[in-house]
């Protein structure tokens, strides 16, 4: 009975992570998607959206979800400037090396942690919301109840919210124009182009709501993690592993891919060690590389197709 | 002269020990050098194949793992690493190139910076075999005096020219750029691209782990953080590449000497030291926007503005 109650645990715990993860693995792909460009400075904007919250709340008391609706918008607007004044002229750049877009988003990385290290120093910080330690318990809700689950408050919190957000995504790319001028140019740039869809507007709000939804992350992260300089390459990590889990570009792949990841590492975490936890998460990166490299895309395509 | 420039830097490289320089500089040299062999070694895959990737520390940490692991379990001398690591990078990167060089676009990059990571986190992890974090030091060095260090690092980094030479000048360097240029017109020719891939990657693999295995020796101490981190030896690699100039022959020894003295210099001043990774990933972001061939590719462009004022003022 122990052992369901732990494995249960780890799985709840595991698919609440995921809920996260998806939308760190959203933007990502949005952005792949569009820009045919993994973004490895994903998680760096992550860590920038998560100093912000940290100082609001340490400085104005503002709690760590509300911040969401300041970080967003800021994260929006600095993406704007960088889709702008650094990738779009990137991309006319002729050189014999490719993935170029991919090294400059490798530089801004650089530069974001470490100047984050100057300012803010090396140390662990976190928000401590009054509501951390509240918890959930299944013998609550029902007393007879052989089995003892328990969710804490905050991270159930940033999971309905995620998914809140997740489908509010949705909706804006399946019902608005902008939306479907999104999914069109990463469909086919240059039939997007054809049908009249202005391709260099799309890459900005791409860009854009990238940030948004990584900024969102990052605020919802605040509240049940810690904050680092050096926290961004974790996330970006986690951010391409689900990109190429989910197949590239494709968001329904992104959310699935992400739920997939984060009860993996919660799985190797509890029954291997916390150490590995990272080695699992590359080891089904090489899975997905081997077996389905087209990733969870390919099979919703195939399925559509009824092949 | 300029066909005998390889044959005369060599010759005058010769003569340095002789100099009496100071152990510092030849320190400086020396990285120098090794430099230029990773970054050589990178350049065979990325600037000539077109497969970029950012986990050559996972090369580079193979190879010094490889010697460290030898000396520390086997008790053999640390040297033997580098006649070993040539077997186990070729089978690492025969691994490597099976699972991701069948794929295009981006999938490369983000495998290869994966494996970085994944090297790192194992070595942490499997302390029988590696000490963990606690790391390996090679308690009584081979030699106190650097020169002979220099001199075996000087023919290993002569020895990777005079192969990247002999490749690029044959077949196989044809088959490469063709790669780059245009994979599917080369595979219509009837080049089997997986395969010439996966040869790119397991010389590149090999040059690198041999760079890495002399690091062992020389610097007699590794540990998971020291050989496998990502912007200290994975970008950096390609940033000495991207300065220097992709796909030239001198590119990566400009942008080594360059990126070493710069290393040097920034981390040396008060205050901005602590700020290197940010001066150079702006040295990196300004290297892709103006002159995104490197020095020695571009060399023509940077000299336009002097010529310029020359011809105005004459």
């Amino acid at each position: 009975m122990e052992q369901l109650e732990l494995f249960l645990q780890t799985l709840i715990a595991g698919f609440m992570l995921g809920g996260l993860y998806a939308l760190i693995g959203l933007g990502m792909a949005l952005v792949m998607g569009v820009m045919r460009v993994i973004n490895l400075a994903h998680g760096d904007f992550m860590m920038i959206a998560m100093y912000i919250a940290y100082w609001l709340f340490t400085l104005l008391d503002i709690d760590p979800y509300l911040s969401v609706f300041i970080a967003a918008p800021a994260l929006f607007l600095f993406g704007l400037a960088i889709q702008k004044y650094l990738l779009t002229p990137v991309m006319k750049v002729e050189s014999i090396l490719p993935h170029n877009l991919v090294i400059l988003t490798v530089g801004l990385a650089m530069v974001f942690s470490n100047l984050a290290t100057v300012f803010f120093t090396g140390d662990y910080r976190s928000t401590p919301v009054s509501y951390a330690s509240n918890a959930w318990y299944l013998t609550d809700f029902w007393s007879e109840s052989p089995i003892e689950l328990s969710l804490s408050m905050p991270w159930t919190l940033s999971f309905v919210l995620a998914v809140v957000i997740t489908i509010g995504l949705w909706i804006f790319l399946t019902k608005t124009d902008m939306g479907k001028s999104i999914r069109a140019t990463s469909q086919d740039v240059d039939a997007a182009l054809l049908m009249g869809v202005n391709v260099n507007r799309v890459r900005m709000m791409t860009f854009g709501i990238g940030m948004i939804l990584v900024a969102a992350a990052g605020c919802l992260f605040i509240p049940i993690y810690y904050l680092y300089p050096a926290l961004g390459r974790q996330f970006t990590n986690v951010g391409f592993v689900i990109t190429v889990i989910g197949g590239m570009g494709s968001t329904n792949g992104a959310v699935i891919g992400g739920l997939i990841l984060g009860i993996f590492e919660s799985m190797t975490a509890t029954y291997i060690g916390m150490g590995w936890a990272p080695a699992g998460r590359f080891a089904i990166f090489v899975a997905a590389l081997v077996f389905l490299p087209g990733g969870i895309a390919s099979i919703i395509r195939k399925r559509r197709l009824g092949k | 002269m300029k066909k005998y420039l390889p044959h005369i830097i060599f010759a005058g490289l010769c003569v340095v020990p002789l100099m009496n320089l100071s152990s510092y500089i030849m320190h400086i040299l020396i990285l120098v050098l090794m430099w230029s062999v990773i970054g050589m070694a990178w350049n065979i895959l990325g600037g000539y194949t077109g497969q970029v990737s950012f986990g050559h520390a996972a090369f580079f940490g193979f190879g010094a793992y490889t010697a460290g692991i030898l000396y520390y379990h086997l008790e053999i001398s640390a040297w033997w690493g580098i006649p070993a690591c040539v077997v186990i990078l070729t089978a690492l990167s025969l691994v490597v190139g099976y699972i991701c060089l069948r794929l295009r676009g981006a999938y490369f990059a983000l495998a290869t910076l994966a494996l970085g990571e994944i090297c790192r986190v194992t070595t942490e992890n499997l302390v029988d075999l590696t000490q963990g974090n606690m790391g390996i030091m090679i308690r009584e060095r081979t030699w106190i005096d650097k020169t002979w260090y220099f001199y075996i690092i000087l023919f290993i980094a002569a020895g990777t020219f005079l192969l990247i030479k002999i490749v690029m000048e044959s077949k196989l360097g044809y088959y490469f750029v063709a790669i780059r240029e245009d994979q599917d017109a080369a595979e219509s020719l009837g080049i089997d691209t997986t395969f010439y891939k996966t040869i790119s990657l397991c010389l590149s693999g090999v040059l690198t782990g041999i760079a890495g295995a002399f690091f062992m020796n020389y610097m007699g101490y590794i540990d998971p953080g020291v050989v496998f981190p990502l912007y200290d030896i994975s970008i950096t690699t390609v940033m000495v590449v991207m300065v220097g100039g992709a796909a030239t022959y001198w590119g990566p020894v400009v942008g080594a000497v360059i990126m070493v003295f710069l290393a040097e210099e920034i981390r040396s001043l008060p205050y901005i030291g602590a700020a290197h990774m940010t001066i150079f990933g702006v040295i990196l972001i300004l290297i892709i926007l103006f002159v995104p061939n490197g020095i020695v590719g571009d060399y023509k462009k940077l000299l336009k503005p002097f010529k310029r004022k020359k011809e105005a003022s004459s």
